[in-house]
């Protein structure tokens, strides 16, 4: 018997499967949203090991409260659009003398543009910022805070990097970064346990 | 011999995909948690290396009771289930990742400090120090506006 040509299979509906397929991923997929701050929790402290003692001038206490009230160093209430502008402030200050930053091998700040208030902070490598909540605080505010405080860091930082390297922070060479963090602007943040 | 007809061929494919589709488990990622509304925020980063990170959602439950409850990957669960949570997940890593793991926090815009507070202790506790707050991309003056 004479083969027959095998019929060719009609690709016509192919198509069709294909977008079929497309459209089950498409509708059954989510996109997980992957952005967010990322941040690095201390260590678990040993009870018995006393924390340093700091002076008052060289802390900026922020506290937030069950009504998602901003107080500012025990005095000041605060928005928080001026938020970044005071961490910035304080963290930039820069009011050291040499003698009194000798005792811990630190030069007073070069680059600080800050008013140099002797009531505020002597260095940025000694500046710390405390931050306390409350149980009963919004997460909403509270991740605020932490992007206004993390924000006053960064610009501090990019303001750095492009007066001495022409470029942003996050554009410079790791080696680069690594010494801004530590020795320019290092990001002190500490979380206390929140009141009750 | 006859050509064998392909005309039913796309039925065939029609049948496995329902099959497929009603036997694939889409990962349940909000059971009995409502989905948690992000907060916005500019100082983001984008969590590289999915595979490193592992998910707690903090949100109000579906039948509306009080208090926040939180989903670990997708199980309802409560604070004291985190550590063995991230025990398993190091489990399942070698041990020069471990190091990089990364806890993603995804919390509702009006979850309670206290709850994240609690998730931070139970973390520290055991050593799972890199956390990033899950945020959507945008200016953090908006939170507060709500």
């Amino acid at each position: 018997m004479a083969r027959r040509d095998t019929p060719e299979i009609n690709a016509g509906s192919m198509a069709d499967i294909a977008f079929l397929l497309l459209i089950f991923f498409l509708v059954t997929t989510t996109m997980d949203i992957d952005t967010g701050i990322s941040r690095k929790l201390p260590e678990k402290q040993d009870p018995n090991i006393k924390p340093p003692v700091l002076k008052e001038k060289n802390v900026f206490e922020v506290n937030v409260n069950r009504r998602n009230e901003i107080l500012v160093e025990g005095e000041h209430y605060m928005q928080i659009k001026d938020l970044r502008k005071e961490a910035m402030k304080f963290i930039d200050n820069g009011g050291g003398t040499a003698e009194s930053l000798q005792a811990e091998g630190i030069t007073p700040c070069t680059w600080c543009e800050g008013s140099k208030d002797p009531a505020s902070s002597d260095h940025p490598k000694k500046a710390i910022i405390s931050l306390q909540s409350d149980r009963g605080t919004s997460y909403a505010t509270y991740i605020s805070v932490q992007n206004e405080l993390v924000g006053a860091y960064t610009d501090l930082r990019n303001r750095y990097a492009n007066q001495k390297y022409g470029r942003d922070f996050d554009d410079l060479t790791n080696d680069q970064q690594e010494l801004i963090k530590k020795d320019i602007y290092p990001q002190i943040i500490s979380e206390a346990e929140p009141t009750k | 011999m006859p050509g064998i007809s392909t005309a039913s061929l796309p039925d065939i494919v029609f049948m496995l995909l329902f099959f497929f589709m009603v036997t694939t488990v889409m990962r349940e990622t909000d059971l009995k948690i409502k989905k948690p509304r992000l907060p916005k925020a500019d100082q983001v980063k984008k969590l590289e290396r999915k595979s490193l990170v592992s998910y707690i959602y903090v949100g109000k439950s579906k039948d509306g009771s009080p208090g926040d409850k939180l989903q670990l990957n997708d199980r309802v669960s409560d604070i004291k289930d985190i550590k063995s949570f991230i025990f398993a997940e190091r489990a399942t890593h070698s041990e020069a990742e471990i190091p990089l793991l990364t806890t993603s926090i995804k919390a509702d815009v009006d979850a309670y400090v206290g709850t994240i507070t609690d998730i931070k202790i139970e973390l520290r506790d055991i050593n799972a120090l890199k956390i990033n707050y899950s945020t959507l991309k945008g200016s953090a003056l908006d939170n507060m506006k709500r």
